[in-house]
């Protein structure tokens, strides 16, 4: 396929099915943690997320095909852009909403 | 190999086909912005269940890990598809669309199951301010679903009547992008509402 596009074009199964087993397996875990109750709560929700986190990567990198040498460079940029929006905006509402809720409670 | 060589476009098409990836690039980014302003304000929302029912009471550890592997087997079928896209056989491409689009389908219908049971409990949007974040923060990932999938009927409607040209390869290669990003948003719905609320 000649087409050319800012969108890498993948050609075999491969991270396809890469990216499946990794997504099953982090998968998995959390929810066997929740299922079985096997670590503490503040533990399994630091566990859960961490997981997350990764997921989303395998996601980006054997699904959506993101890499940092084949991806065009204005999509890497806006992609780390909309993350940093997201960290700022998640974060901070979280923040300024928990900070109210601990002074009103005092 | 006659598909492939519909698939050769000039320079000119290509810079044009480059520009509608970074435009559509830059659309799903602005929807993840949105969805993590959802995700805020689930958060914030999550413990006010103003005496009603609680995450715990109206969440299924079951459904959620059957809605979890409907999508993420979705996202492997639509590579499937993509794969088979590269390599010019149209009728792969359909059957793995049409299979990509059933288990869509099969997600949309638990989803619909398990909000309608949540309102026939009285465990509607309007009971508490945990129930309002909760529905529109999972029905909005649910309304981009149903969107893909009236997208995916469009793109087998496409290659069946065009066949694999390059304008339509252009759209499943976007279609493709949508997809798995409804896959990471709802890796972070159960991540963050389903796991927590069960724990």
């Amino acid at each position: 396929m000649e087409l050319k596009s800012g969108i890498p074009v993948e050609r075999t199964l491969k991270p396809y099915l890469i990216g499946l087993v990794l997504a099953v397996v982090l998968t998995a875990i959390p929810f066997g943690l929740v299922a079985t109750g096997a670590l503490p709560r503040e533990t399994a929700l630091v566990v859960i997320a961490a997981l997350a986190l990764v997921q989303i990567l395998v996601h980006l990198r054997f699904f959506l095909h993101i890499d940092l040498k084949t991806t065009p460079r204005e999509n890497l940029v806006a992609l780390a852009f909309a993350a940093v929006l997201i960290c700022i905006m998640v974060g901070g509402s979280l923040w300024i909403m928990f900070d109210l809720y601990h002074r009103m409670m005092v | 190999m006659s598909s492939a060589a519909a698939m050769t476009v000039s320079p000119r098409e290509a810079k044009r086909y480059e520009e509608k990836d970074f435009g559509f690039w830059l659309y799903l980014m602005s929807d993840a912005v949105i969805f993590a302003c959802l995700f805020a304000t689930y958060l914030v929302m999550a413990g006010n269940a103003a005496g009603g029912p609680t995450p715990k009471d109206v969440f299924s550890l079951e459904r959620a890990a059957a809605e979890t592997a409907l999508l993420l087997l979705s996202s492997t079928t639509f590579g499937i598809a993509a794969v088979s896209l590269w390599a010019g056989d149209r009728s792969k491409v359909l059957l793995w669309l049409a299979i990509t689009l059933l288990l869509g389908a099969g997600f949309i219908a638990l989803e619909f199951g398990e909000f309608s049971g949540m309102i026939a409990e009285g465990a509607g949007p309007d009971r508490s301010g945990f129930l309002s974040a909760f529905f529109t923060l999972v029905g909005t990932h649910g309304l981009h679903v149903s969107v893909g999938l009236v997208w995916i009927l469009v793109m087998i409607g496409q290659v069946f009547a065009k066949g694999l040209t390059a304008p339509v390869a252009s759209r499943l290669m976007r279609l493709g992008l949508f997809w798995h990003f409804l896959d990471i948003i709802w890796v972070v719905i159960f991540s963050v509402v389903y796991l927590p609320g069960l724990l």
